[in-house]
């Protein structure tokens, strides 16, 4: 390569592997070979660097995502498992002039689909005037014929969008889906551009790259303005921790500070949609919907969905609600209407397109179905109604006249018998872009995914987007799930950029803003976390005292070892294995919950508890019995209390806190009065004080206040009535009482509770009590009292 | 001819129902040859909300909520009704071959327009098993009206009328493939059987008579709500509704109360309950004819039209 043949760091180095295929636009090329200016810097940048530096700078990018927790959800057959997020380091650039020109047409686009949707819940004069063929809009599943005739109270149907583009080997831009259904990507796309200003961080910093935060800004304000006279809440409505952009659900919720709905959360009450909350139900004003929208209402909608809410059609209907985008805007998806979009625009806006989409025939028409067959060879041909893009083969579509599987027969006859169900799209041909593959560069196809959002203005396009990668030069292979990979975009401005934040930038006076009512469902999963968490961290206690006395033994069974096995055989914790499955099933069960209210937790909270219970899991096959495993669970131990730790140092004071930590210290409370009940007893084996105590964890604690040996008196004293233990089962009624009396009360009564009577009972009860009248009936008793308040929550804040 | 009708149905919940809310389509409307003179729909007991409305097909349509827990709610339609023959029309019915085209003059998304009810709709998907069986016995130079009458027939003497082989949610694959059903799997059935071969058809629901004139035979179907088909047979001819159960075209003894693509979206009840344990349903009906002594054409059209 170099004139002198000598191996140096070479400027063009980067490239000597880069061969873009014939025929395609390349992004890092110009036709002729050269390099556009764009992408100069950073060419520059990775000459600069040799390999274990690039290695080191992408190696941040994937510890970012890494502690972020990005994931994705890859389904083989049944089965479907949570995978590292396949980031390509190298983001697309693209120049700010011609994105200029790209969001035009993007936005004009945007208004388009807008008023395509208006006519076809309302006059449909596309069908009356001939322009768009009935049985396109009366057989597609997505078009919803009980949102017919309602009028969405914004005026606007379409509030958030994104556009699948693709460039053409005349470098052409060109649009290959409309995604209008609840386009995700938006969250995944700021996620990537973090990951990525690790890698490159002082070349984004100096090159002028357009920010994503004032996009997020205004979209987030224009919801807050969306607002009715009610001034209820804004939230995101999710289909729930089993979908597979779920992690961006509860990351944008908590970008933007909304609250993260499931269907259940929300209930039509008198043709109003209002979310039940700790305090009773409030109403949502702001809906953005990224649940499907047949499955929205089962009564009146798909009646199989499991999910969604009845009347919430009904709430649309009464003006109640501002929905984006409103249900049933997944009609503006098929890909049969991409055939028709330049007349549609003619007859609605009275303007060309001017950002074309992917050339598509209809093959319900005759010429149309004709010149399909014709040119079978350059042709992608599959379902009309599919939302799928063009790239997107399997088994139901036909590429270059022939079926991937040759099970079909002959495309041709197909063509003839179900033109009226047939599109034919040109074959899509990518550009290429640079992915890093085993440290070089190399051309792989792209698509990318662009984001515009309603504003008061009209339609804002995000500066930057959602590239996905191909895995080979084999363009159908670009989807995540075939092993595809993403990429950030950069808009690269030739003058400096704002570098404005989600917050603004003005600084002025604020208001310190409450956040919304806690969920009825996000409580519940709080508070349970914390019951599974105290009961693991109890379980491990009495398991440890087990193994531990096993190794003791040498032999010869004590007494009190046999109780604690009975003790916990009687709970379900079967001793067989060294760790139960009822003990892993707790940490399991734990961070299910926590799994359901991620938009709650920092990222390191989510972790710990992730942590543990894979190391839970690891552990238990891997110890014996006995000093072993109490060696084992001392180390879960003390995940367990990072965990409480970092939740206690780190979570803001607010109702979901307060849920988690009455969670914990009510199972607290519960299993510590149990447990003296058996192990306090009059006909106690041996050696059961030392092992409550122990359980207990206040060993050390009883050495120093008491003068004697432990005897009954002592051990109940320090473990249910001594206020100053945190261990001790006062000391919870206390944490009860002090919390409950800051959560949200029911209306402005400032009376007792329920909740709160029962809990100032047993703290009264404890108050007065001395170690002699608390025998084992009394501690079952107040473990029973403890069991009731849980109820009493469960009826009063979750019912 | 008047009738008075009543129909009950009810639900009994082993756990109590919790939020209930539910569609009620159990109001017959107006039509060519029917008139509803009065009617009321009640439930008992009352619910916390409710809203009359038509729905997207015309039918009427009442909401009901319930913000506290059910045992029982019965729901009530009382009414009177003026239903009179069809005249007879002559076939002046396109060609089956012509389908095609005749749908593509009718550009129009309107309730009635043909193509609502010729893709899959909830309940009736393609079934192969059916199309095969409507194309063996229908030739396409065929007019769309012989065809409609002659797969009604064909139906009629396949299928055993049963109302221990099937339930509510049976598919009508598996109803044509026992060969056994009541009138709502063989009015799905024919709905299958209809659109496979390219004709537009629905679904209605109503009642029928309860006791039949002198001298005439009982009807299957009338001691329940009943259902029958409705076919699309070209713009000459239009709309036509057929009862296959009964093999006859509808006439003065069938009052209609809704219709729709299937069953789902017309069921008289369509409720949903937040936590609902195992629940039971009755429902009767009666349509008697009143004597007529004084007229009633002080509502509605006269009976001559």
């Amino acid at each position: 390569m170099g004139e002198t043949g000598a191996v140096t760091p070479a400027r063009k180095a980067p490239l000597d592997h880069y061969l873009p295929p014939k025929g395609v636009a390349d992004e890092l090329l110009r036709p002729d070979g050269t390099l556009r200016p764009v992408w100069k810097p950073m060419i520059d940048h990775l000459a600069g660097r040799n390999p274990d530096q690039v290695n080191q700078d992408f190696a941040r990018g994937d510890l970012y995502l890494q502690d972020a927790g990005v994931y994705y959800r890859q389904y083989t057959g049944d089965e479907s498992a949570l995978r590292d997020w396949p980031l390509s380091h190298i983001p697309v650039i693209i120049g700010e002039t011609e994105w200029s020109k790209l969001a035009e047409g993007i936005a004009q686009r945007a208004e388009l689909l807008e008023r395509t949707m208006a006519d076809l819940y309302g006059p449909a004069t596309l069908v009356k005037r001939g322009i768009l063929p009935p049985q396109l809009v009366a057989r597609n599943p997505e078009w919803l014929r009980p949102m017919v005739g309602i009028k969405p109270r914004s005026d606007h149907y379409l509030h958030f969008l994104a556009f699948e583009i693709g460039r053409s080997p005349d470098g052409s831009w060109l649009v290959l889906g409309d995604r209008t259904q609840a386009p995700s990507g938006a969250g995944f796309a700021l996620e990537n551009r973090m990951a990525t200003l690790r890698v490159f961080n002082d070349l984004y910093q100096e090159t002028n790259v357009h920010r994503l935060a004032a996009f997020f800004r205004t979209f987030r304000d224009r919801l807050t303005q969306l607002r009715g006279p009610e001034q209820g809440q804004v939230a995101i409505l999710t289909p729930g921790q089993n979908t597979d952009t779920y992690f961006e659900h509860a990351y944008i919720a908590r970008y933007l500070g909304f609250l993260l709905l499931e269907s259940e959360d929300l209930v039509s009450v008198d043709g109003k949609l209002m979310v039940r909350t700790i305090s009773g139900l409030e109403p949502v004003s702001v809906l953005w919907r990224r649940l499907d929208s047949r499955f929205a209402d089962p009564l009146e909608l798909d009646e199989s969905s499991a999910l969604g809410t009845p009347g919430m059609v009904g709430t649309l209907r009464s003006g109640a609600v501002t929905m984006l985008n409103c249900l049933g805007s997944g009609v503006l998806e098929a890909r049969a209407l991409m055939a028709f979009m330049p007349r549609i625009s003619e007859a609605l806006m009275g303007e060309r397109l001017k950002l074309p989409n992917i050339a598509t025939w209809w093959c319900g028409q005759a010429s149309e179905r004709a010149y399909v067959g014709e040119n079978l060879e350059r042709m992608m041909i599959g379902p009309a109604l599919s939302t799928q893009l063009p790239f997107e083969i399997d088994s139901s579509t036909a590429l270059g006249g022939r079926f991937r599987d040759n099970a079909r027969g002959p495309v041709r006859d197909w063509l003839d018998k179900n033109g009226g169900a047939l599109v034919g799209q040109q074959a899509v041909t990518l550009s290429t872009t640079p992915a890093m593959i085993d440290g070089k560069l190399m051309p792989r196809p792209m698509v990318v995914r662009v984001f515009a959002a309603r504003t008061k203005d009209g339609w804002t396009v995000m500066p930057g987007g959602y590239a996905r990668i191909g895995r080979t030069e084999d363009p159908t292979a670009l989807a995540m799930q075939s092993g595809g990979s993403v990429a950030d975009v950069w808009v690269v401005s030739d003058a400096p950029v704002s570098t404005e934040t989600l917050s603004g930038q003005q600084p002025g006076p604020f208001i310190r803003r409450m956040p919304g009512r806690l969920p009825a469902r996000a409580a519940d999963n709080l508070f349970w976390l914390g019951r599974y968490v105290e009961r693991a961290d109890f379980t491990a206690r009495t398991l440890r005292a087990y193994h531990l006395r096993l190794e003791d033994n040498g032999g010869t069974p004590m007494p009190v070892f046999d109780q604690l096995g009975r003790y916990l055989e009687g709970r379900g914790l079967y001793l067989a294995e060294p760790l139960p499955d009822l003990f892993l099933n707790l940490l399991e069960r734990a961070r299910g919950c926590a799994s359901k209210v991620r938009d709650r937790f920092s990222d390191d909270g989510w972790y710990a508890l992730d942590e543990l219970e894979g190391a839970a899991r690891d552990l238990a096959g891997a110890v014996d019995h006995g000093d072993a495993t109490g060696r084992a669970l001392s180390q879960l131990l003390r995940k367990l209390a990072g965990f409480a730790g970092l939740v206690n140092d780190n979570m803001f004071r607010f109702s979901g806190w307060r849920f988690m930590s009455m969670g914990r210290a009510l199972e607290r409370g519960v299993q510590i009065s149990d447990l003296l009940a058996v192990f306090s007893a009059s006909g106690a084996a041996q050696g059961s004080l030392d092992a409550a105590l122990e359980i207990g964890d206040s060993v050390m604690t009883h050495r120093r206040r008491y003068s004697v040996e432990t005897n009954r008196n002592t051990v109940v004293d320090l473990l249910a009535l001594d206020p100053e233990n945190p261990r001790s089962v006062i000391y919870q009624a206390g944490v009860l009482l002090d919390q409950q009396a800051k959560l949200p009360r029911p209306g402005k009564s400032s009376q007792l509770t329920e909740v709160g009577r029962r809990i100032l009972r047993v703290h009264t009860d404890l108050s007065v009590a001395t170690p002699e009248v608390l025998d084992s009936a009394a501690l079952a008793k107040l473990a029973d009292d403890l069991q009731a308040v849980s109820d009493a929550i469960h009826t009063q804040y979750m019912g | 001819m008047l009738y008075d009708v009543t129909l009950s149905v009810r639900y009994a919940y082993a756990l109590s129902a919790a939020a209930a809310r539910m569609h009620l389509r159990m109001m017959p409307g107006n039509g060519p040859a029917q008139r509803l003179v009065s009617g009321l729909l009640q439930a008992d007991p009352a619910p916390a909300f409710r809203r009359d409305r038509v729905d997207f097909f015309g039918n009427a349509l009442t909401e009901m909520a319930y913000d506290a827990p059910l045992d029982t709610v019965d729901f009530r339609f009382t009414g009177r009704i003026r239903r009179d023959d069809l005249p007879k029309e002559l076939d002046l019915s396109c060609a089956l071959a012509d389908m095609r085209r005749e749908l593509a003059e009718v550009p129009s998304l309107a309730p009635d327009a043909p193509h609502h009810f010729l893709g899959a709709s909830d309940r009736v998907v393609p079934v192969p098993s059916i199309t095969a069986f409507s194309r063996g016995i229908t030739r396409l130079d065929q007019p769309v009206l012989t065809v409609v009458e002659a797969i009604s027939r064909a139906l009629h003497e396949e299928i055993t009328f049963d109302p221990t082989a099937t339930d509510v949610t049976t598919d009508p694959a598996t109803a044509f493939a026992n060969r056994r059903g009541v009138c709502q799997d063989i009015s799905h059935i024919m709905i299958a059987a209809l659109r496979g071969i390219g004709i537009p058809a629905g679904y209605v629901s109503g009642f029928l008579r309860t006791e039949p004139p002198e001298g005439q035979p009982r009807l299957a179907g009338a001691d329940a709500m009943h259902a029958w088909v409705r076919a699309w047979c070209g713009n000459e001819v239009g709309w036509i509704e057929i009862d296959p159960t009964n093999d006859m075209r509808v006439g003065a003894d069938h009052i209609s109360v809704a219709i729709g693509r299937d069953y789902a979206d017309v069921a008289p009840v369509k409720g949903s309950l937040r936590s609902s344990g195992f629940h039971s349903t009755r429902h009767s009906v009666d349509v008697i004819p009143v004597e007529e002594r004084t007229p009633v054409e002080a509502v509605g059209r006269s009976s001559t039209d």
